[in-house]
């Protein structure tokens, strides 16, 4: 367990964006009627979202009205489950796995990096670019270590390209989002040890290969 | 030597097409409607028959599992509800799935579901899996769009298919927690019984199935349930996804079949130890919630259920968390403590207050600032929260603890010994002043 308050500076009203209002008219379409408190965090998250990765007490509020639940039990969701923020953080908010698979593997550089470019855990840097908190696992285990840059997995760092890729975001420059170190997901480096019948030793030239498919995202609209 | 004919998971690492038309060509939605037209009974007796145990740590039969579904009731609906929280250290496998082969997953859904008499089914992702997620309702979109699921399916059996998420708690794995977070409250465990077969999601007949049991049942049906049952040894049947982190030269996720031998799947697949075998100190098989195994316990110890637990460990998930001479393995299990007091959700006592106890007891051990009557003492306190609390989260805290205790004692004696020996030379130092 963990003591989580809501920030003492608030923001005096919140409003869904009318898109995100229909969005969350739709989540709660998926669960059967008079269930609509199921779609409690999915709108939270909205909600987080839309506010710059915190959650105001207002939008707290707000959900709870929107769904018909006591503001009590929609609280208890916020401060129940960590990946709700309920103060502001920073433009590029960095979430560092410390747990014992990604520390075996030199979590510590990452963290002694984040404290000496932006300070304390939640602290916001004064350019509003950076903050940190080192969280628990976020099951990345086989690309360790690793960190989440708001939506994004960032993995198998080290302290040269952990500097970077800080350098890179602060810079506005274009970053790679997953491995850093050249493998494409979870396989082993340099080769892979199965499926080669599919797809080759380096993966990209066997009859299953299909490198454009594989890499065309999820969610062409993002 | 596992073939790759025979791996169910095909396109694992992703350099594949992740779609519809990828998922078709190797095998996947081909002639469903075969499978559910050989009917429920057919599908749960060769699910039994492959001796499939779920993948999600406990490793309790599956086909045994959706049967216990009560006989369909139109005045309350059932429920199949896909567990993709998969939060425990060292656990990556369910990722892979959703993000590479989701359509393996959406299939399973469709033949699991049919087979428990289930109307719909609710994947439940954790929050930060967020490409994840894209991903899978891309891959259920399609399904939709192709007709494979939805009221009037091709399959001719009404199924909904619909993707939640949760945000960031580790005991929405349990599977009465998560039920509950899904019903839009605390993720905090119910008391068992009534079991989730019975009074699951809002109050109806649920089963709740991890990521790679569902996955993999499309695949068991088509090839049958006696080709999964050939690989593994006798009551450990099947493939499985290991997930190999820590100090070995190449971490990575890989199928393999089941019983394989410990050095057999490091040295295929990993590229050794880093540093060589002589260099091994231990291995937290299954997941941080089992107990450590020392170097020379494991080495030559098949992979499955029945020989780690044989070594009071277990195959868990399969997270297999490597660790070389260079661990400061007090340390690292201290680490752990720290992880599930922050994940305790502080429903029962014994959790709550003793995961927090332990965790600052094993940092004074960390730093050998403690008596060594007190390691007897957190042996036995870990005893006071092994099963006295609603779920398993105060087991699975304590077992890491005690794996310690029982392996590493000398180890945490000798830093005990080398702290007391500087607290003396300092105090010399301080009263020559």
């Amino acid at each position: 367990m963990s003591v989580r308050r809501l920030a003492e500076k608030q923001p005096e009203s919140f409003e869904f964006t009318p898109e995100n209002r229909a969005w969350l008219d739709a989540q709660i379409a998926k669960y059967p009627p008079g269930r609509q408190a199921s779609a409690v965090i999915p709108a939270l998250w909205q909600a987080q979202k839309q506010h710059d990765y915190w959650l105001p007490q207002k939008a707290i509020e707000k959900v709870a009205d929107l769904l018909g639940m006591p503001y009590i039990r929609v609280l208890e969701i916020a401060t129940f489950y960590t990946m709700f923020n309920l103060e502001p953080v920073g433009k590029y908010f960095i979430q560092l796995c410390g747990t014992t698979p990604c520390m075996l593997r030199g979590s510590d550089d990452l963290i002694r990096i984040c404290e000496e470019r932006i300070g304390e855990q939640r602290h916001v840097t004064a350019d509003g670019l950076f903050s940190w908190l080192e969280v628990e696992c976020l099951g990345a285990c086989c690309n360790a270590p690793m960190v989440q840059i708001n939506d994004d997995y960032f993995e198998d760092l080290d302290a040269a390209n952990f500097t970077r890729l800080l350098d890179d975001l602060a810079a506005g420059r274009p970053v790679h989002i997953g491995p850093q170190n050249g493998r494409l997901r979870s396989e082993p480096l340099g080769g892979l040890t199965a499926l080669t019948d599919f797809y080759g030793a380096d993966g990209k030239s066997g009859p299953l290969s299909d490198m454009q498919a594989a890499l065309q995202p999820a969610n062409p609209a993002k | 030597m596992l073939q790759d004919k025979d791996r169910i998971f095909q396109n694992l690492y992703g350099y594949g097409d992740w779609g519809l038309e990828g998922a078709r060509k190797r095998g996947a939605w081909d002639n469903t409607k075969d499978l559910l037209e050989k009917g429920k009974d057919w599908i749960i007796s060769e699910m039994k028959a492959s001796g499939l145990r779920g993948r999600g740590g406990a490793g309790f039969p599956t086909g045994l599992k959706w049967s216990f579904m009560p006989k369909p009731d139109p005045a309350r609906p059932s429920y199949l509800v896909v567990n993709a929280d998969e939060s425990e250290p060292g656990t990556c496998k369910d990722r892979e799935i959703m993000r590479n082969d989701p359509h393996l997953l959406v299939e399973g859904c469709v033949v699991a579901g049919f087979a428990m008499g289930a109307s719909a089914a609710y994947i439940y992702l954790r929050g930060e899996f967020i490409f994840e997620r894209e991903r899978l309702q891309a891959a259920v979109d399609q399904a939709y769009a192709a007709n494979l699921v939805g009221p009037n399916n091709i399959h001719g059996y009404p199924f909904e298919v619909y993707v939640h998420h949760g945000a960031g708690a580790y005991i929405c794995g349990e599977e009465t927690a998560l039920l509950e977070s899904l019903e839009g409250k605390k993720g905090m465990p119910r008391l068992k019984p009534p079991f989730p077969a019975n009074m699951g999601l809002y109050g109806c007949p649920t089963t709740v199935n991890n990521v790679e049991s569902i996955a993999v049942a499309p695949t068991i049906l088509r090839r049958g349930g006696a080709w999964f049952a050939g690989f593994g040894a006798k009551n450990n049947a099947g493939t499985k996804l290991f997930s190999i982190s820590g100090h070995v030269n190449k971490p990575c996720n890989v199928e393999e079949a089941m019983s394989i031998p410990f050095r057999e799947l490091i040295e295929k697949h990993c590229g050794g130890i880093r540093g060589g075998w002589d260099n091994l100190l231990a291995v937290i098989p299954g997941g941080s919630s089992v107990r450590c195994v020392p170097a020379q316990e494991i080495i030559d110890c098949p992979m499955d259920f029945d020989s780690l637990s044989k070594l009071k460990s277990g195959l868990g998930t399969a997270a297999v968390i490597v660790m070389d001479k260079s661990t400061d393995i007090i340390r690292a299990i201290a680490r752990l403590s720290h992880f599930y007091k922050h994940e305790s959700c502080g429903q029962c006592t014994p959790c709550r207050e003793g995961t927090g106890w332990m965790y600052r007891v094993m940092q004074r051990m960390v730093e050998g600032r403690a008596q060594k009557k007190e390691i007897d003492m957190l042996f036995d306190v870990s005893k006071q929260i092994e099963g006295h609390t609603i779920c398993a989260l105060g087991d699975a805290a304590a077992w890491p603890v005690q794996g310690l205790i029982t392996h590493f004692r000398p180890v945490i004696e000798a830093r005990i010994d080398s702290y007391t020996a500087r607290a003396d030379k300092d105090a010399v130092k301080v009263a020559a002043q």
